[in-house]
């Protein structure tokens, strides 16, 4: 009872703070404005060709009717759909962290495992894991000679490291009672890793994965915005270069629904994995 | 003399003393128990009996000596050796049901998904749980349900030996004299061997054929063998009023209250042997055994 009415009372302030910043936002626009001139508001809101200023939400989410009405079609190399831009964006992400996951999660095992392993390791991954993603780009671009593998490898190397880390650290801390519940039952290795360290350790190795998926999203705009062509974070730099700030506006919004989507898909693989003692 | 089942023979453990040094948890250990008893062991806290236990479960290696099973010596953990922990034991991700299937499946390979459901529910219910609580999770039970589940793998698996490592230590003592009674009826049934650990005196009167007596550590050894004069079956209420109770008690007491100080520290014994303490008050010729305090 007191729970639901929590739960109401702070859907009806989330309501309220947007309504509200909504018209904040929509009222300090003619003011800037005026600034200018009045004429050139009365063709923005037309639609004509647009020059500078912040456009009002009204206008954002008119764009935004108009480009989730018709997501994916394509005119062009400049001209596509928003939701062809996100799809290429997600297949790049998924691409490179599918990759480092098939790399980090048995690496990860093999590390907290073996001590000897974690410490002949150690000293690599805490070198190559403070460099920024984005520095690997030339190299990268060098090496592959192709941006859309370039992209994909940015985001398999910011990747994985946090599953590495956090899949050697959930392995390592297994409780040695459950351990001993394995041995004392005679498990061999491979039933003892599938058993009794995996479902022990997945809590730990998803909020890597939770972690990273999260890092990736935030890459792939950066390395879009590098290596253009497709993808949300070209189109973002694209349309900034047209000066049309409401798709600027509109395109921000729907980098976070994503990566809002992306974060809630690893949040449910949490709660299925999450066990408490 | 014949060999026992089980032989501890001259077992010792050193740890190193993180100085450099080491230190002797206890030295040349041996005793042995029959096919089919109840022993537990008494002792003061860190005089090496979980270490013992560890040894026994092949969970640890000794320093020096060898326990010989069944003829065989015992090397790593195997399926012949049960053990309950007092904590943690179970695996909290998997329920009722499926912690003692999964180790009911270890163990008979062979059996079908049916014969491996039924036998573990058959021995979930010996323990005294009922069907509603086998899908729960073991954080879903209380800590009496979950130590019951874990009596019911242990038995489930019918293993040459049984280890328990104080089992009911966390539980309350109501609790803890249901579960008593339950593991008393189980056992009664199966004639296990079983090896125990326990802190409670009383716990140790009503559930052993015979009880050790460890000395201090370190260097600690195990002194006496007290056999529990009482027959069964035993019965918590009932059993204060048989005549060798109170004085098995009260040796038990004074055991541990005293000479568990005064006999500690090193011997130069090169094996040492519990001596056999026997009290019966009920035998024509009855005689103090010669520690008992007047
Ligand atoms: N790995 C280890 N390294 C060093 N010392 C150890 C190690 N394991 C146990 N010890 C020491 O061995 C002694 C015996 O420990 P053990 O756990 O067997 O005691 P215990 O008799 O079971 O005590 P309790 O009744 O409190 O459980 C303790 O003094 C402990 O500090
Ligand atoms: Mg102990």
């Amino acid at each position: 009872m007191t729970d639901m009415s929590v739960n109401k009372r702070a859907a009806i302030l989330s309501f309220i703070l947007l309504i509200g910043g909504l018209l904040l936002w929509e009222a300090a626009i003619p003011g800037q404005k005026a600034v200018g001139e009045l004429t050139e508001y009365e063709r923005l809101t037309g639609g004509g060709a647009q020059k500078a200023g912040v456009p009002p939400p009204s206008q954002v989410l008119e764009k935004a009717w108009e480009q989730l009405s018709d997501p994916f079609y394509d005119a062009g190399p400049n001209d596509k759909g928003i939701g062809i831009q996100i799809g290429y964006s997600i297949y790049r992400v998924l691409a490179g962290y599918f990759l480092a996951a098939l790399i980090a999660i048995p690496l990860g095992f093999l590390i907290g495992m073996s001590p000897v392993a974690y410490k002949a390791l150690n000293p690599f991954i805490q070198v190559l894991r403070p460099i920024s993603p984005l520095a690997w780009m030339p190299l990268a671009l060098f090496i592959i000679q192709d941006s859309e593998t370039s992209a994909i490898f940015v985001i398999f190397i910011c990747s994985i490291w946090p599953m590495l880390i956090n899949t050697a650290f959930g392995v390592a801390g297994v409780r040695k009672d459950w351990v001993n519940v394995a041995r004392t039952h005679e498990l061999g290795a491979l039933r003892t890793a599938f058993m009794v360290i995996l479902p022990a350790a997945a809590p730990t190795i998803v909020t890597g994965m939770r972690i990273s998926i999260g890092i990736a999203w935030l890459v792939i705009v950066a390395a879009e915005m590098l290596v253009g062509g497709t993808g949300i974070g070209y189109y973002v730099w694209n349309e900034w270069n047209n000066l049309d700030l409401t798709s600027v506006i509109f395109s921000i919004l729907m980098i976070g629904v994503v990566g809002m989507a992306l974060d809630a898909m690893f949040g449910v693989l949490q709660r299925f994995v999450v066990y408490s003692e | 003399m014949t060999t026992p089942f089980l032989s501890v023979e001259r077992l010792s453990q050193r740890y190193p003393d993180g100085e450099g040094g080491q230190t002797t948890i206890f030295e040349n250990a041996s005793f042995g128990i029959e096919r089919g008893e109840f022993v537990v062991i008494l002792g003061h806290s860190g005089c090496g009996k979980s270490t013992i236990m560890n040894i026994l479960a092949g969970l640890a290696e000794a320093s020096e000596g060898v326990v010989i099973m069944d003829g065989k010596e015992v090397s790593g953990p195997s399926l012949d050796r049960g053990v309950v922990f007092q904590n943690y034991s179970l695996l909290p991700w998997l329920s009722a049901l499926k912690n003692v299937t999964f180790a009911v499946a270890a163990r008979y390979p062979d059996w079908s998904k049916d014969q491996v459901l039924s036998h573990s529910k058959k021995h979930l219910e010996m323990v005294g749980l009922s069907a509603d609580v086998f899908h729960r999770k073991p954080s879903q039970l209380s800590g009496g349900m979950r130590q019951r589940v874990s009596i019911a793998r242990a038995f489930s698996i019918s293993p040459k030996l049984l280890l328990l490592d104080e089992p009911f230590g966390a539980l309350d003592a109501l609790t803890r004299g249901t579960i008593q009674d339950e593991l008393l009826k189980v056992w009664a049934g199966t004639n296990q061997t079983v090896f125990m650990i326990t802190h409670d005196i009383d716990e140790a009167i009503l559930l052993a054929d015979r009880i050790l007596l460890m000395t201090n550590g370190p260097f600690a050894r195990v002194a006496e063998s007290v056999e529990i004069t009482i027959p069964r079956p035993r019965n918590r209420i009932e059993i204060v009023e048989h005549p060798n109770y109170y004085a098995i008690r009260n040796h038990l007491v004074q055991f541990l209250g005293k000479h568990s100080k005064e006999l500690a520290g090193p011997t130069d014994a090169v094996e040492n042997r519990p001596e056999t303490v026997r009290i019966d008050k009920t035998a024509p010729a009855a005689r103090s055994p010669k520690k008992l305090a007047v």
